[in-house]
């Protein structure tokens, strides 16, 4: 049995936790009920940041109602890049406290932190008193009241933000940027921004020095960085089927293809979806289409299909809480099995999984790339976490674009479709061309492509899709490597945010651990894998699933150093780093006692 | 095209023994086709038959072009009561040579209906003589047919019997 | 023969019917009506003089799904009632292909029921031929969505008691630019509807009746049953939907040929650059 870590969620024990290492940050939660626009001022202060010169992250989260529901914006805003939402918060701003308990679990405060309400709101819940963070009632309602044409998330917008150590002027200029209604109502929220200052300035900290001058930022969700991921590797081709948490990536991708050359055609299920950019990319373009857990299961018989006829296609999983419906707009890593294991027959195929917001555009890049010239499906992993969260991250060195599809020139002599090569790739043939004409097929077939039952064609077929990927090149980039220590912390995802901020502040504590990103995770390469944990005696997977998903696959998969352990807990609460630092030492101090 | 087209009658001689290669080659393709088939399904005896009537409807093909001097037959447009080509759908894959050369007497009892029909209309003419000489050829074959019909044995009552059920593959 | 025989550079000055044909032998049962549908089809590319290498013939599973190995063109065969779908991407991704989809009515109709009605809503530049036989070929005789609700079986037995389901019907009702009953018992006749499919802008059904000897036997009949459609093909869709409720299923012809656009939505010119679009992400 693997040595598990504790499964079941806890409210954050932040006063418990170590003390903070980098990145130095403050995390500010600005929570209230439909129409009192939280989401925007939310978007507003992540804007603000990136104008004053810093980095930050933000995270959405609201009730199940379309409109009208309770919503809160989670935000860490810092001098770098945050990969990783905080233990807890240093500041809640409340506009109002309709159903904002239902977020507890997912803002908890620190003890010495802010809790910013509206006096007039109503009694705090005992949720929130309980944490011991100091209450600041303020008039908000009566504030905007007083200015004609305003909105309340103005001023907590400017309470927020100078809370946040923003400038004014950083604050002004997103409300600007971001304004879509009449000039009038424009000053009048800006009245009520400065109101907001105003009000919270015997609170407000000192100012925050802007991270590294002159470095190039981006701010961007992971869906987008996705969509951009491909088209830089060289889809010109989607379809889409909306679903929740995907449907941003197809929606950036739908007027970003057109401009590119490409098309995004909307399918009437992901039945159709998948087939679709199956039939484009026989046709010779490089396809994709983009989902969650239960697109990806009805797509499953296709990307079998891509798998058998050797067509590539990338299909974006964007994870959330499961199984079945599950729980939609929250994230999860529990596809991993499904996307390694789940095809009928022996069905090899690639899948990837971005680390972070930024990495989700060079990994999908590479995912195109790889299944490209591999002529095989990937699917790229990413969730709910990175793909709906926006972040100011530093302009990505991103690799020139490289894709290449084999194909096969007019007219080759005696051409045949699937004829085995030491690669196990065979040139393919793209319609349109003369003399190379072929049928595709899931039947199994010879290297001629007539479908065949024969043991021999079988048993050379399996070879060649499953060579064609084990015995490719995938250079350094299918982990990250960090560190060197006797303890290694293996994780995939999103997940890597956390874990890198729990072994920094590990490392404080005294132990050091190697980290392990993967980023290709089928197929695995054993040689890379050892030298990847040369000198490792421990290994502890870090996950967020109930299931212990990556560990189980890794054991089954290849050789860990030791008894490997496992820090599995499902969603849909993100992994904390404090959890994380703490299990960590605990882990490290249990194994040497044993030892 | 929903309706029956009109009737294209052949405007000349040269018309009319385009027409008649025309459906000589149809012919030839059509029990090609049969003997393909019945050879993927190991009905060995049936498809060396449709093989050999294939070379005869190419020899016939052969001779018509050399009888107007021809290379190569005019393109001709297809008339819908030119007589259909042999009926592929009749044939099954426990066939006896028997079914065969019935597929092969309707064939060219159609062409020889076909034939009989321009006689009627065009007496007489360079039309109506040509019609008649193909017609007496066609006879020669109808005989021909029929004269095998005899020799060959008929098929037991029960030659479609098969213990086997079908199998389903995909 | 496929216009491999031809030296690079020379191509054909024409292709016969023969020339779509890829020379494998089918294994469809002696006397099955997919033998001369794949003729229609054959002599259908010859008028329309598309060389080979340029179409695309996609299906799904079942007997007629089998039938793109038999030609020469590029061919996909697909998964169990898709074909519309990966036809559908490989048209749109590539105008330039002449595509075929390839059929029969358990894959098209059942399985790939939700997928036709879209194709027709979308109306893509396809030909879509349905052979059908009304009933499932290829996995022992089930009942098919075009079965008689008393055809017994073993799967149903006494028949499944549901109404068939009316193609005719449902393509024109959903949108389809052409509209046609063939039978394969008439090779030419088909073979000139086809062109005419392949001809005419957007979304063209097509629904031939192909006997399945083996399964349905009593299907010799169709031949005697079949009969060429009394009116000329209509473009007009209330025209076509009032001549379609009181049709006996054997009216053989083009029933509509619209004059709805075909799909506008495939790819243009570029009018950035890739990293062009990386530019509202910057700060």
């Amino acid at each position: 049995m693997d040595a598990s870590f504790t499964t079941e969620q806890r409210a954050c024990p932040a006063a418990a936790g170590p003390a903070r290492a980098m990145p130095d940050s403050v995390s500010v939660a600005i929570a209230g009920s439909g129409g009192s626009g939280v989401m925007t001022a939310g978007s507003w202060l992540l804007d603000a940041a990136a104008r004053a010169g810093l980095y930050g992250l933000m995270v959405r989260t609201s009730g199940p109602q379309i409109r009208g529901g309770e919503a809160a914006a989670l935000l860490r805003i810092g001098g770098a890049q945050c990969e990783s939402l905080d233990d807890a918060f240093d500041v809640l701003l409340a506009i109002d406290w309709q159903n904002v308990h239902r977020f507890a679990d997912e803002i908890p405060l620190r003890p010495g932190g802010l809790l910013v309400c509206d006096a007039d709101g109503g009694e705090v819940p005992e949720v929130f008193r309980a944490s011991g963070a100091r209450v600041i009632a303020l008039p908000l309602k009566k504030m905007i009241k007083a200015i004609k044409g305003s909105w309340v998330n103005m001023p907590a917008l400017g309470i927020a933000g100078t809370l946040a150590g923003l400038p004014l002027s950083a604050l002004e200029d997103a409300v600007r940027h971001g304004w879509s209604r009449g000039d009038e109502a424009l000053e009048a929220s800006l009245r009520a921004l400065r109101e907001g200052v105003a009000a919270i300035a015997a609170d407000a900290p000192p100012a925050r020095a802007p991270g590294t001058v002159g470095q190039r930022r981006w701010l961007l969700s992971g869906n987008e960085a996705a969509g951009y991921g491909a088209l830089r590797g060289g889809v010109r081709f989607v379809a889409a089927y909306p679903i929740t948490p995907a449907t941003e990536m197809l929606e950036w991708m739908a007027p970003a293809l057109s401009q590119a050359g490409g098309c995004l055609l909307q399918a009437e299920d992901e039945l159709a979806s998948i087939n679709m950019i199956i039939g484009a990319s026989f046709g010779g373009v490089p396809s994709l289409t983009a989902t969650a857990g239960p697109g990806l299961a009805l797509m499953t018989e296709g990307i079998g299909l891509a798998v058998a006829a050797e067509v590539p296609i990338v299909v974006v999983d964007v994870m959330r809480g499961g199984p079945s419906t599950g729980i939609p707009a929250k994230s999860e890593q529990s596809d991993l099995s499904f996307a390694v294991g789940g095809l009928h027959g022996d069905a090899p195929r690639l899948v990837l999984a971005p680390t972070s917001i930024s990495d989700c555009i060079a990994t999908t890049q590479w995912a195109v790339e790889l299944a490209e010239a591999l002529q095989a499906p990937a699917i790229v992993l990413s969730d709910q976490f990175m793909g709906q969260s926006r972040a100011v991250v530093c302009a990505p060195e991103l690799p020139a674009p490289s894709a290449r599809r084999e194909v096969a020139s007019a007219g080759t002599e005696a051409y045949k479709r699937y004829r085995d090569t030491p690669s196990g790739v065979s040139p393919m043939a793209i319609p349109g061309t003369p003399g190379t004409t072929y049928t595709a097929d899931g039947l199994e077939h010879g290297e001629n492509a007539v479908p065949s039952s024969q043991a021999g064609d079988h048993r050379l077929q399996l070879d060649k899709r499953l060579r064609k990927l084990e015995q490719h090149a995938y250079g350094s980039r299918w982990a990250d490597v960090e560190g060197d220590a006797p303890l290694a912390v293996i994780t995939f995802g999103s997940s890597t945010g956390p874990v890198r901020e729990a072994v920094q502040r590990a490392a404080q504590h005294g132990v050091q651990a190697r980290v392990i990103a993967l980023r290709l995770l089928a197929p695995l390469q054993p040689e890379a894998v050892a030298q990847a944990l040369a000198g490792v005696e421990r290994v502890l997977v870090v996950e967020q699933n109930h299931g212990a998903q990556l560990l189980r696959y890794l054991r089954g998969a290849i050789d860990l150093p030791g008894r490997p352990a496992g820090f599995h807990r499902p969603g849909p609460l993100p992994l904390r780093p404090a959890d994380l630092c703490a299990a960590l030492l605990e882990w490290a101090a249990a194994e040497e006692q044993t030892a | 095209m929903s309706t029956v087209a009109a009737r294209v009658e052949p405007g000349s001689v040269a018309e009319l023994m385009a027409q008649a290669h025309a459906f000589e080659l149809e012919a030839v393709e059509r029990y090609t086709e049969l003997a393909d088939v019945m050879e993927t399904h190991n009905n060995r005896e049936v498809a060396a038959l449709f093989r050999s009537l294939a070379a005869q409807e190419a020899a016939h093909a052969r001779g018509l072009l050399a009888r107007m001097g021809w290379t190569q037959a005019p393109a001709v447009a297809r008339s819908p009561d030119m007589p259909p080509a042999p009926a592929l759908e009749q044939a099954h894959y426990l066939m006896h040579p028997w079914h065969a050369l019935q597929i092969a007497l309707d064939a060219e009892q159609l062409a020889f209906a076909f034939f009989g029909g321009i006689v009627q209309r065009c007496g007489s003419d360079p039309l109506g003589e040509a019609a008649r000489e193909m017609q007496e050829e066609e006879g020669e074959h109808v005989a021909l047919l029929q004269g095998w019909l005899q020799r060959v044995p008929q098929p037991p009552a029960d030659w479609a019997d098969d213990p086997d059920p079908p199998r389903y593959n995909d | 023969m496929n216009d491999m025989c031809h030296p690079p550079g020379l191509a054909p000055e024409s292709f016969a019917a023969q020339d779509y044909k890829s020379g494998t032998k089918p294994i469809w049962c002696p006397g099955c009506g997919d033998y001369t549908v794949l003729n229609s089809i054959t002599k259908a590319l010859a008028l329309v003089q598309r060389p080979p290498h340029q179409v695309a013939v996609v299906s799904g599973i079942g007997c007629s799904s089998r039938i793109p190995a038999y030609t020469s063109c590029y061919g996909f065969h697909g998964v169990h009632g898709r074909s519309l779908a990966a036809a559908t991407g490989l048209k749109v991704a590539r105008p330039d292909l002449t595509v075929v989809v390839a059929s029969g009515d358990g894959d098209g109709y059942s399985i790939g029921g939700n997928h036709f009605l879209h194709a027709c809503r979308r109306n893509v530049d396809l030909t879509y031929i349905v052979m059908d036989n009304h009933v499932y070929g290829m996995t022992k005789g089930q009942p098919s969505p075009t079965t008689e609700p008393d055809w017994d079986s073993k799967l149903s037995p006494g028949g499944t008691g549901v109404r068939s389901f009316h193609p005719l019907v449902i393509a024109l009702a959903s949108g389809a630019n052409f509209v046609a009953r063939a039978f394969s018992g008439d090779q030419n006749t088909t073979a000139e509807i086809i062109a005419e499919g392949i001809r005419h802008p957007g979304f063209s059904f097509i629904e031939i009746l192909s006997p399945c000897v083996t399964f349905r036997p009593e299907q010799r009949e169709w031949r005697n049953l079949v009969h060429p459609a009394s009116v000329e093909p209509t473009d007009d869709a209330a025209r076509a939907a009032r001549r379609i409720m009181t049709d006996d299923g054997f009216n053989i012809g083009v029933l509509y040929a619209g004059q709805r656009a075909p799909y506008g939505g495939g790819p243009g010119a570029a009018v950035r650059t890739v990293e062009e679009l990386a530019s509202e992400f910057a700060l």
